[in-house]
């Protein structure tokens, strides 16, 4: 272990290694910043909270078949409901999510999945997720809401 | 008894009246928002595993905001402030400037004043958003009147450390400072850097847009400046618990702090690691390419190196005190440590329990673990092992040595029993706790959500099992929880007068130690250094945002 001896050298290997990580990091974080100002994350795409009640695709919420085994599910997460609440797909089916709120952030959480996604208004959340065992899904928000937050909720069907 | 708890530290401290009462109005208050969090702990963790139902007049979120805003805004930050001054007080000559100490009680004022504000609405239930308040979910704006008193109030603090720390180093040219001031001045730096975010959310996007001036508030713009703030605010909790480790444990255990070099360097790679790097709490979110996924997760692991670097220090450190007091072969040093000293024993569980939790913050911060457990039971029980147990149990070892000294009182050995039998009540409640919560996570039980079965869905009945543990853990952390505020009662109004000057723990510096290479205490190289990241990487994410993210009009939700 360390010898008493031997601390100023453990002392200049240490001071070494953090001297080099700092580098690293400031290299990294340069690219980053570079990156960043080329492609900003607000490339997400975007809806007005006011308009997603009137405008397409988010006045029709719905889940639609697009291909062999392929749904996009449109939803809405608002305050304290999903539109649809209720999914149902064969087991092996791919699910496009495309969600937003035009009220306050919700979360839209299934668990044993990894269908994860916060709901901000403003934004169209997506993610793509296969599910392949069949069984009673939960889907819940993970975001708090407001007081009717733990009643938030809905199904999915894998049959 | 070998370990008894005054032969250990000779160092001796008077405290002057004027700072006595400063640092006490601090941790006193800091003891207040201790109590009123832990009371809310206990009723929030008892209702949310279904074992209590609250009265129709006080809602879940209303006491879930009061835990998170009393435990993580307002007993931490008073906390920290007092015990900076009072370490700053020991090493910069005795005494802090009086000039300093009139900015030090403005401060104080306002964070008082803010607190109550905020409290007020949070009792009323005008203020039910949690203490991370997301917008467009709108509070009365008293609430947010009262949280910008309380960051502007700590910036008072700040400049007060720094004051005494810049009278010091023009008194003393050339010579190094203690490392105790450095690491304050640090941690300050650190704070003032990150609240500035908060800040300016708060004050011109938050109010004047509860106030009704503005009708709309920019979402995304305010997520932004919340998370420049949030990330590096875990730090702002860890570094004062590091300074105690590396500072005042070497006394206590009879050691020496074996490098002056290695923690000021440790001190200023988390200032630059931990403030320019919020922002990919957003580039989390889906709609990112695996690239800045790949960055995120580098940028993240390199705060291994300066935790790594601390976790050596105080092996180190141990193994040289044992040694220094004849302890011979690989482990004999670990017998030699003080197991019955309050000081230390408390710290040491904390110092314990980082270590699974270290473990836990990788999971969290790798992708695919976190696309499992982000928001989940996980998250909440990965934090009350971190800043709830590792940093807290030094909170207490702190306590019990620091309001004696304050107080011109013996810690004596029936407080110190207290102290160790209330420090492992607290670790075991903890584990028990945080233990069900990291597992109820994995199987999908949301963070912040009150009792619910989901309609008794089959999901939800998995989870029934682990509540009991989170039940029994929330028990036991309050019992612990009275059982501090009692052992501190008692040390503050009734252990017996100290017959001298009293004990206040501080390391020396291993007399062999080099000099530290002048630039660490360059501050203008540092904060230059840091702003300008933050600019690179802020600037234009930032302006992108102000022209093109939809705005929100206030919402109560609740
Ligand atoms: C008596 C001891 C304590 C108990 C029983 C307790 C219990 C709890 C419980 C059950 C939750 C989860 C609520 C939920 O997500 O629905 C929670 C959240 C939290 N606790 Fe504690 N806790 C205690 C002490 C502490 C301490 C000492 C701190 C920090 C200094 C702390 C900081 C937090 C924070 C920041 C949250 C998250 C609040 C939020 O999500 O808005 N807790 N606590
Ligand atoms: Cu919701
Ligand atoms: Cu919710």
């Amino acid at each position: 272990m360390f010898k008493n001896i031997h601390l100023p050298r453990y002392e200049r290997i240490w001071l070494t290694i953090g001297a080099i990580s700092l580098v690293v990091f400031l290299v990294i974080l340069g690219v980053l910043a570079v990156g960043l100002g080329l492609q900003p994350p607000g490339q997400m795409k975007t809806v007005p909270p006011e308009q997603v009640r009137t405008n397409a695709p988010f006045n029709k919420p719905n889940l639609v078949q697009v291909g062999p085994n392929e749904y996009k599910a449109t939803m809405v997460a608002q305050m304290f409901s999903y539109l649809p609440d209720q999914l149902e797909v064969p087991a092996g089916s791919t699910i496009h999510f495309e969600i937003t709120s035009p009220d306050v952030v919700h979360g839209l959480y299934v668990p044993n999945t990894n269908v994860n996604i916060m709901v901000v208004p403003g934004h169209v959340a997506e993610f793509t997720y296969t599910f392949k065992h069949p069984g009673d899904y939960l889907m819940l928000c993970h975001e708090y809401c407001g007081s009717g937050h733990q009643m938030m909720m809905g199904k999915l069907k894998v049959v | 008894m070998e370990n008894t708890l005054r032969d250990r530290s000779s160092d001796k401290m008077s405290f002057q009246a004027p700072d006595r009462r400063l640092i006490l109005a601090h941790i006193g208050f800091a003891f207040i928002a201790f109590l009123i969090g832990a009371i809310a702990g206990l009723v929030q963790a008892l209702e949310r595993t279904g074992y209590i139902t609250l009265p129709s007049n006080i809602g879940y979120y209303q006491l879930l905001t009061a835990h998170g805003v009393s435990m993580a805004l307002i007993f931490t930050t008073f906390f920290i402030i007092g015990y900076l001054y009072s370490g700053l007080a020991k090493t910069l000559g005795g005494k802090l400037l009086p000039s300093a100490n009139l900015v030090a009680w403005i401060g104080f004022y306002m964070m008082v004043i803010g607190t109550l504000l905020g409290l007020a609405m949070i009792i009323t239930n005008d203020a039910s958003v949690l203490y991370t308040f997301y917008a467009p979910m709108k509070a009365s704006p008293i609430f947010y009147i009262g949280l910008a008193l309380v960051v502007i109030g700590s910036w008072l603090s700040g400049v007060a450390i720094f004051m005494n720390y810049y009278k010091w180093r023009k008194q003393h040219p050339g010579e190094t400072s203690p490392l105790f001031a450095f690491m304050s001045v640090a941690t300050m730096v650190l704070w003032l850097i990150c609240t500035v975010g908060v800040a300016i959310e708060v004050v011109f996007q938050l109010i004047p847009w509860s106030l009704g001036w503005t009708d709309k508030v920019n979402v995304e713009l305010s997520r932004t400046l919340f998370w420049y703030f949030g990330h590096p605010l875990v730090y702002f909790w860890l570094l004062p618990a590091y300074i105690y480790w590396y500072v005042n444990i070497p006394k206590i255990i009879g050691g020496k702090i074996f490098s002056n070099s290695l923690p000021r360097l440790t001190f200023l790679l988390f200032i630059l690691y931990s403030i320019p790097v919020g922002f990919h709490h957003q580039l989390m979110e889906p709609g990112v390419s695996s690239f800045w996924k790949f960055l995120q997760v580098v940028l993240t692991m390199i705060v291994v190196i300066p935790s790594l670097m601390t976790a050596f220090a105080i092996i180190a450190t141990f193994e040289l005190a044992g040694r220094s007091k004849g302890a011979t072969g690989l482990f004999g040093w670990f017998k030699k440590l003080p197991w019955k000293d309050v000081r230390f024993v408390a710290t040491f569980l904390g110092m314990l329990i980082f270590i699974p939790a270290g473990a836990g913050g990788v999971v969290n911060a790798s992708f695919q673990m976190n696309q499992v457990v982000h928001n989940t039971l996980f998250i909440t029980g990965h934090f009350h092992i971190t800043i709830a147990a590792a940093v807290i149990l030094t909170f207490f070892a702190i306590s019990y040595w620091l309001v004696p000294a304050l107080r011109n009182r013996q810690l004596t050995p029936f407080a110190n029993q207290l102290g160790l039998i209330q420090s492992w009540l607290w670790t075991i409640g903890i584990l028990i706790m945080s233990t069900s919560m990291h597992i109820v996570g994995v199987l999908g039980e949301p963070r912040r959500t009150s009792f619910t079965t989901y309609n008794h869905h089959p999901i939800a009945d998995v989870w029934s099992p682990y509540r009991l543990f989170t039940g029994v853990g929330s028990i036991l952390l309050f019992i612990s929880s009275v059982l501090f505020l009692i052992t501190i009662v008692y040390l503050w109004f009734f252990a017996p007068k100290a017959e001298s000057a009293v004990d206040y723990p501080i390391g020396e510096v291993d007399a062999e130690q080099p000099k530290p290479p002048a630039i660490l205490e360059r501050w203008s190289v540092w904060i230059g250094i840091t702003v300008a990241l933050v600019l690179i990487a802020y600037t234009i994410p930032v302006i992108h945002m102000i022209q093109h993210a939809p705005s929100s009009p206030p919402i109560r939700s609740w």
